[in-house]
């Protein structure tokens, strides 16, 4: 499926805005990517597995809470770093 | 009783020679970092592009045993902590595989976890790859591969007294409680100090198996129990290069001295004047004078502003252990200029007269080559200032 990669993370992903990767829930994903991807993953989730403060991640246009989310081969996740600043 | 150290060695380690090549300031801003290198005099200086520019740096350090490893503590404001590695000096950076992170806990239960990575301390000489690092929250954490990967470092980020000592979040600095000041004692690498923000100093003499709280003497605020750990805000430690058995420190509550094997804190910052106090930050020990320290003071009286007392910065030299100090600042705006100075962002190099260096939250970072008494602007227009390393790439 494809995943959408924000501006801060694309020095990981050498400079893709989407890359291809197989998973059959948001943490099969996300392990997946920081394969392909090494260190990405702690980067947008916490050693507890939580999704970081100001990150979000949508599956399609639903935000994912956590990780336990299942998807479809066809989903689409967008990483999005959350408004933040003044 | 003070802990027995387990090889005391000589009192004094080898005289140490006065370095006479360029200097290297190692600056880390809440936008990325800068090096800012001077001639072999220390009269013009060279400012590089900034390096991971967006990024909050909080530390970089120099490996002083290769003298060509650097390690930057970073994050973003989106982004979570890692460490950056880089073995040419600063060419090229790599990020560490396994940056300092709390064990995962079960299901069900609430762990921590790191924020950011806010001090960077290398190993012992005889341990060429271990650095130690402190994060906020408080945790302690060791690499034995140069940086490469990190584990938590002794049994402090889990144990029961300890986490009571370190507190919850709320009750930190306004930017996350901080471990900081690791200190390993150049003559026995067994021997460590760390401090927290709070949670007091502590030592241990058996390379961490053990540590012991080390606050005797220490004031809290007022209306609080000094015998109480969790009370204690030491912002900054430093132990004296020449002298290890001597360690100077800045806290929330004054400047204090520690002559081991004396286990209380003596508060020197009562001799400062009345009207500037003894309240700061930073804290920074001559290379091979253990009786001279300088400290820039910041005013800590009604709401704690902690800018410059009445708008006049100047940094206070003691050459006689805290006995007397004297006020340099010459050079300095006269009034109107309401500096902070954060603990990591003033430190000396090891020249002859010593060169010393400050960054301020305003982007502003300031020299002397002559130990204090005459400064000059060296840079403006940075970032906010979190810290400044000398060093000799």
């Amino acid at each position: 499926m494809t995943v959408r990669i924000p501006s801060p993370l694309r020095s990981y992903t050498a400079q893709q805005a989407e890359v291809d990767v197989a998973g059959s829930t948001l943490k099969g994903v996300l392990t997946a990517l920081d394969q392909q991807y090494p260190g990405l993953r702690f980067r947008i989730i916490t050693e507890q597995d939580t999704i970081r403060q100001h990150i979000r991640i949508f599956v399609n246009e639903e935000q994912a809470r956590d990780l336990s989310v299942a998807l479809r081969p066809d989903d689409e996740i967008h990483i999005i770093c959350a408004l933040s600043g003044g | 009783m003070p802990p027995r150290r387990r090889t005391a060695g000589k009192s004094k380690t080898a005289m140490l020679k006065p370095a006479t090549g360029s200097v290297a300031l190692l600056i880390g801003t809440r936008k990325g970092a800068f090096i800012l290198r001077s001639d072999r005099s220390r009269r013009t200086w060279k400012l590089t592009e900034p390096i991971f520019l967006g990024h909050i740096v909080h530390h970089l350090m120099l490996d002083p045993r290769d003298r060509r490893t650097l390690l930057a503590a970073a994050r973003t404001g989106h982004l979570g902590p890692t460490v950056f590695r880089s073995t040419d000096s600063g060419k090229t950076w790599k990020e560490a595989q396994a940056p300092p992170a709390f064990p995962k806990v079960p299901e069900g239960q609430k762990g921590r976890v790191v924020d950011h990575v806010f001090w960077l301390t290398p190993g012992h000489p005889s341990e060429p790859n271990v650095w130690y690092a402190g994060t906020s929250p408080q945790g302690l954490f060791r690499s034995e591969d140069g940086g490469v990967t990190w584990k938590p470092f002794s049994y402090i980020n889990d144990d029961r007294q300890y986490r009571e000592w370190m507190g919850t979040v709320q009750d930190g600095t306004p930017d996350g409680p901080k471990l900081h000041s690791i200190i390993v004692d150049p003559r026995d690498l067994l021997h460590l100090y760390f401090a927290m923000s709070g949670g007091g100093v502590h030592e241990s003499i058996d390379g961490g198996k053990t540590f012991t709280t080390l606050v005797k003497g220490l004031e809290v605020v007022q209306g609080f129990d000094a015998a109480n750990v969790t009370f204690h805000d030491p912002h900054c430690v430093r132990l004296c290069p020449d002298n290890p058995d001597r360690l100077y420190q800045q806290n929330h509550c004054g400047i204090y001295r520690l002559d081991r094997p004396s286990n209380e804190w003596v508060r020197i910052g009562k001799n400062m004047p009345k009207q500037v106090g003894d309240i700061g930050f930073s804290i920074v020990l001559h290379p091979r004078d253990s009786d001279t320290v300088w400290v820039f003071p910041m005013d800590g009286t009604e709401v704690w502003p902690r800018v410059s007392p009445d708008g006049k910065p100047a940094v206070y030299m003691t050459r006689n252990a805290g006995k007397t100090w004297t006020r340099q600042d010459k050079g300095f705006p006269k009034s109107q200029a309401w500096w902070t100075v954060k603990r990591q962002a003033m430190t000396a190099d090891a020249h002859e007269p010593v060169g010393l260096y400050f960054g301020t939250t305003s982007g502003e970072l300031w020299g002397s080559r002559t130990g204090g008494a005459g400064w000059t602007c060296l840079v403006r227009n940075l970032p906010e200032i979190y810290s400044v390393e000398a060093a000799e790439l």
